[in-house]
């Protein structure tokens, strides 16, 4: 795998280093938040470890994914601000 | 099911200390071993990305020795199910399609799940950036920069110090370490480690490390504010509060064990923990536990029980006898752990009314404290029913409320469907049914 | 110590004892209820919640339809957590033949005045573009609807309490004597007349009675609001060769109001674990995906199982026990006690003041199955 990795995040290119997981990527590409709470609030990162269920977001187009078990890809599409109806 | 189901005669779950330790015994008999974890990566939370450059003596010793082991591991894989003794259903994580979903079967299987993070409620947990001291130092891990962040530790246990010193690591500003513990108690414990040199050099080196840090002792964040984000943590040691602004706070209130895979497969538990012997064998046949699961002792006292685990495993128990008296010894630890760092009942009134206590249905306080039971409170305020069944909001109210979260159903972590359709699959086709039938 | 007493007596605060207290209530009557564990914990907690008027004997329309129309009325009183949705529901034909069985269904609902609507192919997919294309259509029952049951149950329970019910809970009824009840800590209840709700535990209390558990898996999904807009239904009845097949799955799947999506449907008799059973569940699964073949990618965060209480005409046991004037059944609604509830609990208010029922209630009582039993 090559050192840098290209991913969109809510279609903007970011560059990160290989090994970073879809959550840090979102996180590098400045966004406020992973994801809206049922209530509508924003939501970011807990556990980093896969039981909070906190950080999910659609990636390749799965819907509710938990992004800080899944290492960045080339040209993986990371899209956030998943909610109710989203 | 893609292919045929892989066969092993020892499967370990979770390849953290407790899992390679085990593997790597297993192996030793020639048996064929497995170890599999939802990483990408060997080492568990503790251990997470050491494999190229371990900086714990422990850690690099056990990482050489499973390098040149034979064990096959199944990285990002997940287990999702357990059909019946010996078959498990696994699949990658984050898979795109039903082609990774796999049945493994085992004769002997060693569970390593070990523990997360203790995570309480309080007044703005929920805002983006709180997270949890292991978390934030695992987000780092996984690529995160924090240099230069502001970032206040806070809640509970040895990790705490730990995860301070990994974050000034990589740069950031920590502004104080919050242990909720009181100062009596931690000397107390300080104390004991006198007798352990390793374990000593490890808390001076650390010590070290922080010495510009303030470390207040009795002390924890009781509200977080901000817009959007974190901005403010307000903090109460005795009578005394006040506030610290920052942009992170990682916050654990030590650690509870992973027991859903084992609670699914019929493993007896007591007061949350699995059962074991001195084997390591928990109340089913073939299925052993070791590491956090059984308690939370640690790092030393994980690599015991799972090399205990992985002879008892292969039918070479009598390669454990050396090892008992270091388990013991270790139990000690344990003990002394849970003593130090017992939660102090001031925490239970951390929540207010308003304090959402299920961050994935976002129900609050105030709607579940008058029900009489965990499953009572779930199916009627829908606490517990989000995508994480209750790992986090089910350890909160056992401390709050007494409750206890203990219904586990599959799948084990949420899953495509078709998972649970492939994992049955091997059978004939439905009968159609007459209309009335259809409920 | 002074024993409660009671007019009515109600054992078990599922859906079905909550509706009939509420009702007693009502009326004035002065309720007590004994429920062993919790409020809706029972089957009440498993089924999936639609309220839907059935065709297959006119006895089981009348209870529906009727339940149904008290639904409706009720709904506008119902809290949020009930999560009532007047959602409809879509009988989906899979080939020309179930298409035919649509348009004598349509012709059932209508004479009997449910408003129904025949979706051909294109219609169809058109409102429910999940489901895969070239299915031949469909019928729309627009007044069916869909609750979260076990706060329904405990909104009624605390409307009768707001009319003076008392609740026992938890407590379980180990006896039933001429004059009352006995309870597991000893105590007794003194009522005049005694109703039993307590769904597939019934038998415990009337060992007589035929009321079997019959068990059905459920699966839900994380939250794809739109994904499905109405419960949809397989009309798949024409294929069968019996009306009983012991085991048995068919398409059936809920939209929640949660955005999430609710997965059933499979019956089975003589299983008494409560365990999810993998090959059923995985044929359940594979059922709903011949008819919603993307529902293979939704992320399912839960299974479970539920017991219906059964019985051989597949009607429920309402009204006096023969040879037992006081005591009285309210049990055994199979996978249709969600909706006939509020039916019952208005049949049984009527037979304990002795007067006339708004629906003819001769088939449902428990004569008809058993001459006398040993209370
Ligand atoms: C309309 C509706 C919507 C729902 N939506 C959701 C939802 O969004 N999320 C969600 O999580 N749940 C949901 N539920 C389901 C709910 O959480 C329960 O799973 C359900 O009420 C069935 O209960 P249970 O059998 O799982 O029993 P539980 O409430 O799990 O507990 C019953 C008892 O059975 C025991 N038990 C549990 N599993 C087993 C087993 N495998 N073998 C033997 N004993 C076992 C437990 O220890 C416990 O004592 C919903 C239910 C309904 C009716
Ligand atoms: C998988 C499944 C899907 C279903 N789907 C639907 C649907 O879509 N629509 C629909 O209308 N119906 C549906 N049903 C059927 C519906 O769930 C039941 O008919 C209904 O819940 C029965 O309610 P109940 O009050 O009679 O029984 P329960 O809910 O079982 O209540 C009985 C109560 O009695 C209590 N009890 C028992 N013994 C004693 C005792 N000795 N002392 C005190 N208390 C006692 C129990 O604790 C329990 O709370 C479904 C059922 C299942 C299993
Ligand atoms: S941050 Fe908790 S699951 Fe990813």
């Amino acid at each position: 795998m090559p050192d840098t990795i290209t991913v969109n995040v809510n279609g903007t290119a970011v560059s990160v280093p290989s090994g970073t997981t879809a959550l840090a990527a979102i996180l590098i590409a400045g966004a406020p938040s992973v994801r809206r709470s049922v209530g509508g609030s924003p939501r970011g990162p807990l556990c980093a470890m896969g039981v909070c269920f906190e950080c999910r977001a659609t990636v390749n187009h799965r819907r509710h994914s938990r992004t800080c078990q899944i290492l960045c890809t080339p040209e993986m599409d990371i899209r956030t601000g998943e909610q109710v109806d989203g | 099911m893609a292919s045929r189901p892989a066969h092993f005669d020892v499967l370990i779950i979770g390849a953290g200390p407790a899992g390679i330790a085990a593997a790597c015994c297993a192996s030793e008999s020639g048996a064929r071993v497995g170890l599999l974890d939802n990483n990408p990566q060997i080492g568990g939370q503790i251990w997470r990305g050491e494999s190229q450059h371990p900086s714990h003596i422990e850690a690099r010793e056990w990482l050489q020795k499973f390098a040149s082991a034979k064990i096959e591991f199944l990285a990002s894989t997940e287990v999702i199910d357990h059909l019946e003794p010996g078959r498990l259903v696994v699949q990658s994580v984050g898979m795109q399609s039903g082609d990774d979903v796999r049945e493994l079967t085992y004769r002997n299987l060693i569970l390593c799940t070990g523990a997360r993070e203790l995570f309480l409620p309080f007044p703005g947990w929920t805002l983006p950036n709180v997270m949890g001291a292991g978390g934030l130092q695992a987000l780092v891990k996984s690529g995160l920069p924090i240099a230069d962040k502001k970032v206040i530790v806070a809640g509970t246990g040895p990790l705490l110090l730990a995860v301070a010193a990994h974050l000034r690591e990589h740069g950031a500003e920590v502004r104080l370490i919050a242990e909720q513990a009181p100062r009596h108690r931690l000397a107390r414990f300080a104390l004991s480690l006198a007798f352990e040199r390793a374990k000593l050099a490890q808390a001076f080196a650390i010590r070290r490390q922080l010495s510009s840090v303030p470390y207040k002792t009795s002390c924890w964040p009781i509200r977080a504010t901000g817009e959007g984000k974190l901005e403010t943590v307000f903090l109460r040691t005795g009578a005394h509060t006040w506030q610290e602004s920052c942009d992170y706070l990682a916050c654990g209130f030590h650690l509870v064990p992973n027991t859903e895979l084992a609670a699914l497969i019929g493993c007896e538990l007591r007061g949350g923990f699995v059962q074991v012997d001195d084997s390591q064998r928990t109340s089913i046949a073939g299925v052993f536990a070791a590491g956090e699961l059984t308690g939370i002792g640690g790092v030393e006292a994980s690599i015991g029980e799972g090399q205990i685990a992985g002879y008892a495993a292969t039918d070479r128990s009598g390669s454990t006898a050396s090892l008992l008296p270091q388990k013991q010894r270790l139990d000690h630890f344990a003990s002394l752990l849970k003593r130090t760092f017992a939660l102090r009942d001031e925490l239970r009134s951390l929540p207010d009314s308003e304090t959402l206590v299920c961050r994935c249905e976002d129900v609050k306080f105030a709607r579940i404290r008058n029900h009489s039971s965990w499953r009572d409170s779930k199916l009627h305020t829908r606490c517990g029913m989000g995508p994480c069944q209750g790992r986090i909001c089910g350890a909160a109210t056992e401390f709050l409320l007494g409750w206890r979260a203990d219904s586990v159903r599959p799948p084990v972590f949420a899953a495509p469907v078709q998972v649970l359709a492939i994992a049955g699959s091997s059978q004939s086709q439905p009968d159609l049914v007459s209309h009335e039938e259809f409920r | 110590m002074k024993l409660p007493v009671y007019e009515v007596l109600i054992i078990g605060a599922g859906i079905v004892g909550a509706a009939c207290a509420a009702a007693c209530a009502r009326e004035g009557l002065e309720v007590g209820i004994v429920e062993a564990d919790i409020v809706g914990g029972g089957a009440t907690a498993a089924g999936m919640g639609h309220l839907v008027v059935m065709d297959d004997s006119e006895a089981q329309f009348a209870l529906t339809r009727y339940s149904q129309t008290l639904w409706r009325r009720l709904s506008e009183q119902l809290p949020a957590d009930v999560e009532y949705d007047g959602c409809g529901t879509i009988w989906v034909a899979s080939d020309a033949d179930e298409m035919s069985a649509v348009v004598q269904k349509k012709q059932f609902y209508e004479s009997r005045g449910v408003p129904a609507q025949i979706l051909d192919s294109h219609q169809l997919h058109e409102v429910e573009q999940s489901l895969r294309e070239g299915l031949p259509g469909g019928l729309l029952v627009p007044e069916d609807a869909v609750i979260y049951a076990p706060c329904a149950a405990r909104f009624l329970v605390e409307q009768a309490q707001s009319r003076g019910a008392q609740l026992h809970c938890p407590r379980v009824v180990t006896e039933i004597a001429p004059d009352g009840v006995r309870l597991n800590d000893g105590s007794s209840i003194v009522a005049q007349s005694i109703v039993v709700a307590a769904g597939t535990w019934s038998t415990r209390l009337f060992p007589g009675i035929d009321v079997r558990p019959r068990k059905g898996h459920l699966l839900i999904t994380d939250r794809y609001p739109g994904f499905v807009r109405h419960q949809l239904v397989e009309l798949g009845y024409l294929k069968s060769a019996h009306s009983f097949i012991s085991e048995s799955v068919a398409f059936n799947i809920q939209p929640r109001k949660t955005g999430q999506m609710l997965l059933g449907s499979s019956r089975q008799f003589d299983k008494d674990s409560s365990e999810v059973d993998h090959p059923m569940l995985a044929r359940m699964i594979s059922r709903a995906e011949e008819f919603i073949p993307n529902l293979s990618r939704l992320s399912a965060i839960r299974t479970w199982t539920g017991f219906r209480a059964a019985t051989p005409d597949k009607l429920p046991l309402v009204g006096p026990v023969p040879g037992h004037e006081n005591l009285f059944l309210a049990t055994g609604h199979e996978g249709l006690g969600i909706t006939t509830s509020l039916g019952t609990a208005e049949l049984l208010l009527n037979q304990l003041l002795r007067r006339e029922t708004e629906i003819p209630a001769a088939p449902y009582l428990p004569g008809r199955v058993y001459e006398g039993v040993h209370a």
